[in-house]
């Protein structure tokens, strides 16, 4: 697991000292006067897997988003390892290049073939050799089961092998945190599994991942917290047996139910 | 039948003329073309990027975004056989009366004209690749240049190359009204060839029927380019009703 582009201090993934890998300080951002994000505080451990939920336009994306800085906080701050991110001596793409995003529309590169999508990132960015860039690539799109799909473009492909490609990429990275930003809402029913297992897998492995999910099941079961949004503020956060057994909030025992109505229904 | 006789006439005795006519004709329409496409994707590349943080290189990109808006304008909105009068003289009247050699002239002429249009056609195509891609492409951590490179531009040439094709037929046409300024392409060659023979009809026929093969034939090899590009299984979705066995040609080709 070696990477010339990382800084010395993450040799090993669970690293018990106590430090946040990332963490989230008074972070805002409006659109215009529409205040989407009010005052998110977060601090995530390496290897630990947090899913965010809560209802559509509670901030959840968005979030993510300025975590990635596909969107630019508009205020508060982003420290990764301790450092800010806005801070000059932090380069943004090499920032972006260890907390990887993967979308819910998948976005793979519709020119490029499945190891090309995984190839590509790792020459342009990482610089790495071709033939490593390859070899990492069959190893990534293997470990998500999509090795026999090499070659087939993304047009080729079904949406949640799309997204088992577009997680792969993610993973030639061998980025520090994977955000996923609702990686199942836009598959069918019959292939959201797929995703899930491999994502179960995944963070089986230690990986540090931020899920944006309206998946319970996923969230209950493979998180260790359980963070709730409303409104552009962390409502409620905690253990899922905490979470889902009890919810100490009015919105999350509504949300709750209204969710687990409908799954009932 | 004389109409005929006259026709293979002009065809046999002025085939040396015709051809250099129809040399010139291709050589200035093809890199006229090309040019204006690199000016096109230099443009189009500077529109599109976003504006910098930096104020000193936000002004200038904005003067530059200005200066390209009003390149476009000007040249859209004036006959290309009066912007080939107004640079070839103006030439001439800033350097003593000396001129630009003549073919150099056309393809310059040809090549900031056809830039105008390709600015817009490039323009639009970058934007009508889907903003995933581009996100796609940063949340890996490439810049927006290498981006632009590697997955947003590839995707713009394919989608924007029946538009290229059609500027490139356009320009085997337009670089007629060259003759203005004396560049020996076709329809500069037709005029000389009637001014031997005086028969004004029976020589703009023969050249009628060249430039037609000629954009035709230029049509067909780019239509085929365009098939080419798109790739053969391209779009085989997976196990469809025409091709039941994709599914299986992408496992042997893996």
């Amino acid at each position: 697991m070696e990477n010339e582009n990382q800084m010395p201090a993450t040799g090993c993934v669970s690293k018990p000292d106590g430090e946040y890998i990332l963490s989230l300080r008074h972070l805002q951002k409006s659109f215009g006067d529409h205040e989407v994000l009010r005052d998110i505080n977060l601090d995530v451990r390496r290897g630990e897997v947090i899913s965010v939920i809560g209802s559509s336009g509670s901030g959840k994306s968005t979030m993510l988003r300025c975590i990635n800085l596909l969107e630019e906080p508009t205020g508060g701050e982003i420290f990764f390892e301790g450092k800010a991110i806005t801070d000059k001596a932090i380069r943004l793409t090499e920032y972006r290049s260890r907390v990887v995003m993967v979308f819910q529309q998948f976005n793979l590169f519709n020119n490029m073939t499945a190891i090309e999508n995984c190839v590509r990132p790792q020459t342009v960015v990482l610089h790495r050799s071709r033939a490593e860039a390859t070899a990492r690539a069959r190893e990534a799109l293997a470990k998500v089961g999509m090795d026999a799909y090499i070659n087939a473009r993304p047009a080729q492909l079904s949406g949640g092998q799309k997204q088992r490609v577009a997680i792969a990429r993610a993973l030639c990275m061998e980025p520090d945190v994977i955000l996923f930003d609702e990686p199942t809402s836009a598959l069918d029913p019959e292939m959201v599994g797929e995703v899930l297992s491999v994502m179960r897998s995944l963070a089986e492995s230690g990986m540090t991942m931020i899920v944006v999910t309206h998946e319970m099941g996923f969230a209950r079961d493979v998180s260790g917290r359980v963070i709730f949004m409303d409104d552009g503020c962390i409502e409620e956060e905690g253990t899922p047996r905490e979470f889902f057994g009890a919810p100490r909030t009015q919105r999350a025992r509504e949300f709750l139910s209204r969710f687990l109505g409908e799954a009932n229904a | 039948m004389e109409f005929l006789s006259q026709v293979v006439n002009i065809v046999t005795k002025y085939h040396e003329l015709l051809l250099r006519g129809v040399g010139y004709t291709m050589l200035i329409a093809l890199i006229g073309t090309l040019a204006g496409l690199l000016i096109g994707l230099l443009t189009g590349m500077i529109r599109t990027a976003p504006l910098s943080k930096n104020s000193v290189f936000r002004v200038l990109h904005k003067i530059l975004n200005a200066v390209i808006a009003v390149y476009i304008e000007v040249f859209r909105g004036t006959p290309m056989m009066v912007q080939a009068m107004v640079i070839f003289w103006g030439y001439a009247f800033l350097n003593g009366g000396n001129t630009l050699p003549l073919i150099p002239a056309g393809i310059f002429i040809v090549s900031i004209n056809t830039g105008a249009y390709m600015a817009e056609i490039v323009r639009g195509g970058i934007i009508s690749v889907d903003r995933g891609q581009m996100e796609g492409a940063c949340s890996v951590g490439m810049t927006h240049m290498q981006a632009m490179i590697h997955v947003i531009l590839p995707q713009a040439m394919r989608n924007i190359l029946p538009s290229v094709s059609n500027e490139f037929v356009i320009n085997i046409k337009d670089t007629s009204v060259l003759n203005v300024i004396g560049v020996m392409e076709l329809y500069y060659m037709a005029g000389v060839i009637n001014r031997i023979n005086l028969q004004i009809f029976q020589t703009y026929a023969v050249i009628c029927i060249l430039y037609f093969v000629l954009t035709f034939t230029v049509t067909r090899l780019l239509r085929l380019a365009e098939k080419k590009l798109e790739g053969a299984g391209n779009y085989t979705i997976c196990g469809s009703q025409s091709d039941p066995a994709a599914e299986i040609h992408i496992l042997k080709e893996a």
